[in-house]
């Protein structure tokens, strides 16, 4: 397992200085010079050509790369050039609310899709069986910000049940209004996420239960109980374990819009505004963590995937 | 993207050549699937929609009337209501489906072909050039999808063709992995290995054979993948950063009906519902025609 760790490790190297190359890119590859873009229209060639020289622009880009990189490194991610603030304190505070929400998001997708998947399975062809997998079949067509929306309206204004938007009453508040005010949002995020893990489970489930050692684990008088939860889902797993790998990406991109149809205070809804407000940094900042984080998620999907497959770390 | 396209992408084999017969029935093995062909129904509604506009007798689209703003459903002269500035919404949302499906389609194509391009040459020539792009596709695959096109909005701004270019970057990966995973499998089998002994080129082979011969992986792909472009680009233009004002899609169009949800919701869940439904329509297709092109890639 060990050698399996660090041989995956060793894969993540490329891909986080590809990573960095393109986040270091974007303010290069913005049309305009970045000088002239943080000052302004109105400023003047020698302030632009003074910031050039502050900010390495006249240096080859290679030479570039590597003082920023080395900066990023060191947690230097610069100062947001609308908010006039370190940019990594700001993205950090916003990143504990993103991954509230996602953690949320994905507890949902988990209980609820993995759940209704193993009860579509073990009762295949009922009538929970069809409404669920109908329900499913609409719900990955779903849009985030429909969902959304749609939530606001009937659990928000409609019933009243539950807060609209925002992470805290106004006043502050506990974990219960945190919690309170997760519910909506969370739910909005995962229902997409829910609805793939339900049909994915039902379908590796279904395939595993027809294997021969699940009829000998029947045959030798093992109960259905254990048939289902212990020879069957286990094997199931695997599957569901990388499909939830490839549903965390899709959860922290959907957080951007969910946050902004929430208003949650995220690290999304803050880069869309980093984006209108071409506020490089912050926006490069925000990509650079997130993007990072995703792929020591799927660092950590892996080593799970191979706890529970012992041939991929023996392949 | 649906658990589906990644599924695809992960196997990205080639389907066997379809024999004669086999073909001739594509598309009653089609109708055979009930589901498919209400993806089908809903498919060629929102077409309807985006061709016919310009042919109906329909209000114009950007025509504010501020009496009429906020106009409840069935009010005289708004079938399906008005906006916050008075339009007619079942115009704008004919007109919408124009941009919406416009965006989504032209995206698809330009993905799929430079996808398709750097999936077979990766495929096919191996060596540095496999290097090189497999990491390129590595390094895109390892973003979440909607920040990489986030990213390459913030790159280029907003805009609508800037978003589309968005989605469509976003999907090479995609299309990239699947035609080189058919490109593997296919450059070594017999018919390729003879055209080769009889003398065609590079390029004959790899578009007169092994494209021919991934076309029905392409195409259950594709539609597989147009729910999710319709989505993203509507999501972009939901958070301001897709198509600007005036000109507006199905995305917009939720986005300033959020305004007034409490005072009248039909201007938001009436453009969503239409992207609901096609988005639905195009992956109850998808999953349809990828049960009769590629059975390998059914679900049990």
């Amino acid at each position: 397992m060990r050698k399996y760790l660090f041989r995956r490790l060793a894969q993540t190297i490329p891909v986080l200085f590809g990573i960095s190359i393109l986040v270091f890119a974007m303010l290069h590859l913005a049309p305009g010079d970045p000088a002239d873009m943080l000052l302004g229209s109105e400023a003047t060639a020698e302030s632009v050509e003074k910031l050039r020289h502050d900010m390495g622009l006249d240096r080859p880009l290679a030479v570039q790369y590597v003082s920023w990189a080395g900066r990023m490194l060191q947690g230097d991610m610069g100062r947001s050039t609308v908010l006039n603030r370190q940019v990594l304190p700001e993205i950090i505070k916003r990143f504990k609310a993103t991954l509230i929400l996602t953690a949320g998001a994905l507890t949902f997708a988990v209980v609820f899709g993995v759940g209704i998947g193993i009860l579509a399975a073990t009762y295949q062809h009922s009538v929970f069986d069809s409404v669920a997998m109908l329900i499913a079949l609409a719900g990955v067509s779903m849009p985030i910000f429909f969902t959304g929306i749609a939530a606001i309206l009937i659990f928000a204004m409609d019933l009243r049940w539950l807060p609209s938007s925002g992470m805290y009453p106004a006043a502050g508040g506990d974990i219960f209004d945190l919690l309170r005010h997760l519910v909506l949002p969370a739910v909005t995020l995962g229902a997409v996420s829910a609805a793939i893990l339900a049909r994915m489970t039902r379908s590796a489930m279904l395939e595993v239960i027809r294997q021969d050692y699940v009829r000998t684990a029947r045959a030798k008088g093992v109960g259905e109980r254990r048939v289902i939860w212990v020879h069957a889902l286990r094997n199931a797993s695997i599957t569901v374990v990388t499909v939830l790998g490839m549903q965390f990406g899709y959860l922290l991109g959907g957080s951007v819009i969910t946050e902004t149809v929430f208003s949650w205070p995220g690290v999304g809804q803050m880069m869309v505004r980093a984006i209108q407000a071409r506020d490089y940094p912050m926006v490069q900042g925000a990509v650079l963590l997130v993007a990072t984080s995703f792929v020591f998620v799927n660092l950590a999907v892996d080593m799970l995937y191979a706890w529970l497959d012992p041939r991929i770390r023996y392949s | 993207m649906s658990g589906q396209t990644s599924q695809i992408a992960a196997e990205g084999k080639a389907p066997e050549a379809e024999k004669g017969p086999a073909r001739q029935s594509l598309l009653s093995r089609l109708a055979q699937n009930r589901l498919s062909l209400v993806g089908a129904f809903l498919v060629a509604v929102s077409i309807f929609m985006a061709i016919s506009a310009p042919f109906l007798p329909l209000a114009d689209p950007n025509a504010v009337n501020t009496s009429d703003r906020l106009a409840d459903i069935g009010a005289p002269g708004h079938l399906l209501g008005a906006d916050e500035l008075g339009r007619d919404i079942l115009s704008r949302l004919f007109w919408g489906a124009r941009i919406t499906l416009a965006v989504a389609l032209a995206a698809t194509a330009i993905a799929m072909t430079v996808g398709t391009i750097m999936g077979l040459v990766s495929g096919y020539f191996l060596g540095w050039a496999d290097t090189v792009i497999s990491r390129v596709v590595d390094v895109l695959m390892a973003f979440p999808y909607f920040l990489l096109a986030l990213s390459v909005i913030a790159i280029l701004g907003p805009g609508l063709l800037n978003g589309m270019l968005a989605v469509a970057l976003v999907n090479v990966p995609f299309f990239a992995r699947i035609v080189r995973g058919t490109t593997l499998s296919l450059r070594e089998s017999d018919f390729v290995l003879a055209a080769r002994g009889m003398g065609a080129g590079h390029t004959r082979i790899l578009f007169r054979h092994i494209l021919m011969n991934s076309v029905s992986t392409l195409i259950v792909a594709t539609t597989l993948n147009i729910g999710w472009m319709i989505t993203a680009a509507a999501a972009l233009s939901f958070l301001g950063l897709g198509v600007q004002p005036p000109t507006s899609d199905w995305g917009t169009m939720l986005a300033s009906g959020r305004q007034y949800l409490s005072a009248a919701p039909h201007t938001s869940l009436l453009p969503g519902l239409a992207i609901f439904f096609t988005v639905l329509g195009f992956n109850l297709l998808g999953d349809g025609l990828r049960d009769a092109l590629d059975p390998r890639m059914r679900e049990v």
